[in-house]
Parts: C-alpha cells; sequence; structure tokens
C-alpha cells in the first residue's frame, strides 16, 4: 500500500510540474505566435494577389500589404482588395477558399483580375497534406497554373477543373498533381463551392 | 573521466551512429532532409530535448516507481518536444511550419526513449546529458549529410545559396522525394558501415 501511495504522489508531481511548464511556455509565447500567424496570413493574401514575394523580407511584405490591400466585409462575405499606387478604384479581389484534402482542411486566398472572372493569383497557407505529394499544392509550379484562368462566365462560377497530368487544358482547368489524385480532387471541390458562394457578390459589384 | 566523456559524446558518430548502425529515427531523416536548413534546425531540437529529457530521467532515476517508469519518461519527453515545438512556432516561424508535425514526432523519435531506457536509468546526469548530447548530434551529422546532398541534387544550392553550377544545371526531382532520401541514406549506411568494417550479426 505505501508504494501505491508514493506511485500516485510521484505522477501527481511529474504531472503538475509538467503542465505548469507547459501552461507557462504557451502563456508566455502566445503574443509572439499570433504575431507570426496574423503575419503569415498577411503575406498570403499578398502572394494570392500575384505578387513576387520570394525577395522580399518581413517588413516589406508588411508595407506592401499596408500600402495596397484593403479588407471589406461588405456582402457578409470578407473580401480583401488590391488598389494600385496612385489609384481609386480596386484592380484586383481576393477571398478567403478552404475545403477538404485528403488528410486535412486546406486554407488559402484566391485572387480576382478587376473583371471578376479571370484568377490574378492563388496561395495555400495551411494543410497537412502529406509532403512530396499533396502538399506540392502550395509549390509554385501548382499555384501559377491558375492566374489568366477564368473562375467566372458572364458572372456565373464554372465547373473549374483539376484534371490529370497530360489532360488537354482549357480556360477553366490546371494539371493536378501525379499521386496526389484526391487532393487535387479537393482543391476542385473547394474553387467550385467558395466561387459558388462568391458568385452573387461579385455580381452586386458588377452591377454598380 | 575525460576519455570515458568522450568516448560518449564522440561514439554515436560513427561506431555507434543511430541512423547508420542502430537505424532508429529513419522517418523524420526522410522527411525533414529536403533542405539544409530544416534539417539543422530538427538537429537542434532533437538534440535539446534528448540532452534534456537525459539528464531530467537520469536525476530521477533513483525514485522513479518502475510501475509507472514508462510513463514518466514520456511525459517529461513529450513536455520537452511541445516546449520545443513552441519556442520553434514563436521564433523560427517558417521553419517550423516546414517541420510542421515533425517536431511533435520527436516524441516518437525511438532515439530518444532509447537513450532514456538504455542509458539514463543507469547512468548518473553529467554522462546522461553527454550520451544525449552525443547522440542528437549523431542523429543530426547524418540528417545534415543527407539534406546536404538532396539541396546540392535536387535545387542546385547548399543551404538556401546559389552554387555555380552552370546555366545548364538541372535539379533532380527524384532526390526530393521519399524515396530519393531512401536511397541516399542508404548509400551512406553502406558507405559508413564498409569503412568501419561493421557487421550486422
Amino acid at each position: 500500500m505505501r508504494e501505491d501511495t508514493r506511485t500516485i504522489v510521484f505522477a501527481a508531481v511529474v504531472c503538475v510540474t509538467c503542465s505548469l511548464l507547459l501552461s507557462g511556455t504557451a502563456a508566455g509565447l502566445k503574443s509572439r505566435q499570433e504575431a507570426n500567424q496574423a503575419f503569415d496570413v498577411k503575406r498570403n493574401i499578398v502572394k494570392a494577389f500575384g505578387i513576387d514575394i520570394s525577395a522580399m523580407d518581413r517588413p516589406g511584405i508588411e508595407d506592401t500589404y499596408a500600402a495596397h490591400v484593403a479588407e471589406d466585409m461588405d456582402g457578409g462575405l470578407p473580401i480583401f482588395t488590391w488598389t494600385e499606387d496612385g489609384s481609386e478604384e480596386p484592380s484586383k479581389y481576393a477571398f478567403p477558399i478552404s475545403g477538404k484534402g485528403l488528410w486535412s482542411m486546406l486554407y488559402g486566398y484566391l485572387s480576382l483580375e478587376a473583371d471578376l472572372e479571370t484568377i490574378a493569383g492563388i496561395s495555400f497557407y495551411k494543410h497537412g497534406e502529406t509532403p512530396g505529394l499533396g502538399a506540392e499544392i502550395e509549390k509554385p509550379w501548382f499555384l501559377s497554373q491558375f492566374a489568366g484562368k477564368k473562375l467566372y462566365e458572364d458572372g456565373e462560377a464554372v465547373d473549374f477543373l483539376v484534371v490529370k497530368p497530360g489532360t488537354p487544358l482549357t480556360d477553366t482547368s490546371v494539371d493536378g498533381i501525379s499521386g496526389a489524385t484526391l487532393t487535387g480532387k479537393g482543391v476542385q471541390a473547394l474553387l467550385q463551392k467558395d466561387a459558388a458562394a462568391y458568385a452573387e457578390y461579385f455580381k452586386s459589384i458588377k452591377g454598380n | 573521466m575525460a576519455s570515458a566523456a568522450k568516448k560518449l559524446l564522440m561514439d554515436p558518430f560513427s561506431d555507434n551512429n543511430p541512423i547508420t548502425i542502430q537505424v532508429l529515427g529513419i522517418c523524420s531523416a526522410l522527411a525533414v532532409t529536403v533542405k539544409v536548413d530544416t534539417a539543422i534546425v530538427m538537429t537542434l531540437a532533437l538534440t535539446a530535448v534528448v540532452s534534456l529529457s537525459n539528464f531530467v530521467i537520469s536525476l530521477m532515476r533513483n525514485v522513479i516507481p518502475s510501475g509507472i517508469r514508462m510513463i514518466v519518461e514520456m511525459a517529461v519527453i513529450a513536455t520537452l518536444v511541445i516546449i520545443a515545438d513552441q519556442l520553434l512556432r514563436a521564433f523560427l516561424f517558417d521553419i517550423s511550419k516546414q517541420l510542421s508535425v515533425f517536431v511533435g514526432l520527436i516524441i516518437t523519435n525511438c532515439i530518444v526513449m532509447g537513450r532514456a531506457e538504455a542509458f539514463a536509468l543507469q547512468n548518473p546526469p553529467k554522462a546522461s546529458l553527454l550520451d544525449g548530447l552525443g547522440n542528437g548530434l549523431g542523429y543530426g551529422i547524418v540528417l545534415i549529410a543527407v539534406a546536404s546532398i538532396r539541396e546540392i541534387l535536387g535545387f542546385g544550392k547548399w543551404l538556401g545559396f546559389q552554387l555555380p553550377l552552370g546555366d545548364n544545371f538541372m535539379g533532380n526531382g527524384l532526390v526530393l522525394l521519399a524515396p530519393g532520401a531512401f536511397i541516399i541514406l542508404g548509400l551512406l549506411i553502406w558507405g559508413q558501415r564498409t569503412l568501419t568494417k561493421y557487421v550486422e550479426d
């Protein structure tokens, strides 16, 4: 019995010590981690607008974001606008996209040109897909295919397709990733879903 | 003592390397070796975890009740891993995103639990700390070697710096994928065992 008591006391001491250490670390680093995440979101919005950020440092990206990007909640849906220097009217519009991949939720942003039909850029900032396969969705070769493709035609969302590599491409399809067919299907489904969700909103902007 | 300490620290680099001799920690050795910078950060994280866990477990080795020995070890290791992960997220955000789940998976890295069970439970704290350092760095040196080969052949870069390989250089896609890492690791193990004349019984 004495041995049991000692075991329980020892386990309790270890647990309390570990949890104190962990909560201390988590609380102490929280603000820094949140700042990192907030910056990561900004960086991905800038990236989704088709801006090459590979040579930009953190303050550079923060400045670009502050100078060009504005956030809007007009239609009840979050929307980001990009305004060129010296211009009043936004020249690009971006919105968040998300949906199920193979293993995980995919989160990203997609931007449209001023015609509100043509894709200007896309980025994914959070996913848990297989490295080397599904995780290729965040690689430039995959993402750069989207620019110039059509997401809407005459205001209606098109059936945007992520097709098997080798299939002839159209205005509304991109090559998928070999070995990651299901991640590609996920990207296709989330693009169609979010494009449909924003169709009304873009129609209303166009009407003005 | 000096030579014993040196042996503890240096043995894992070659004669008793956790990856090439004991063939432990292969999963992360394949996953985080696409670039040298992630390999270095992973090395530092694992070395910190295995040294400190060895040290702490060695301090407690005479008082841990035998019935919950392994659970206590897991609690210590898991706590250290989470702290390492939190620190990376706060201070090296981009690299922590690339390492993704693999920092968390240090918990299941056989090297950490293996050293705790095989060494720290029988040896004093100072020797255990050295053993942890040696094993972490021994793991790291293989990681960095694999990552160097993959980054040079795959991207024509080393630690992010462009190497003067000419305009005709084409990155090899295979070495960037996990099978490529397997092949490189196999060649390294072959090379090292040929040099040290180590034979598996």
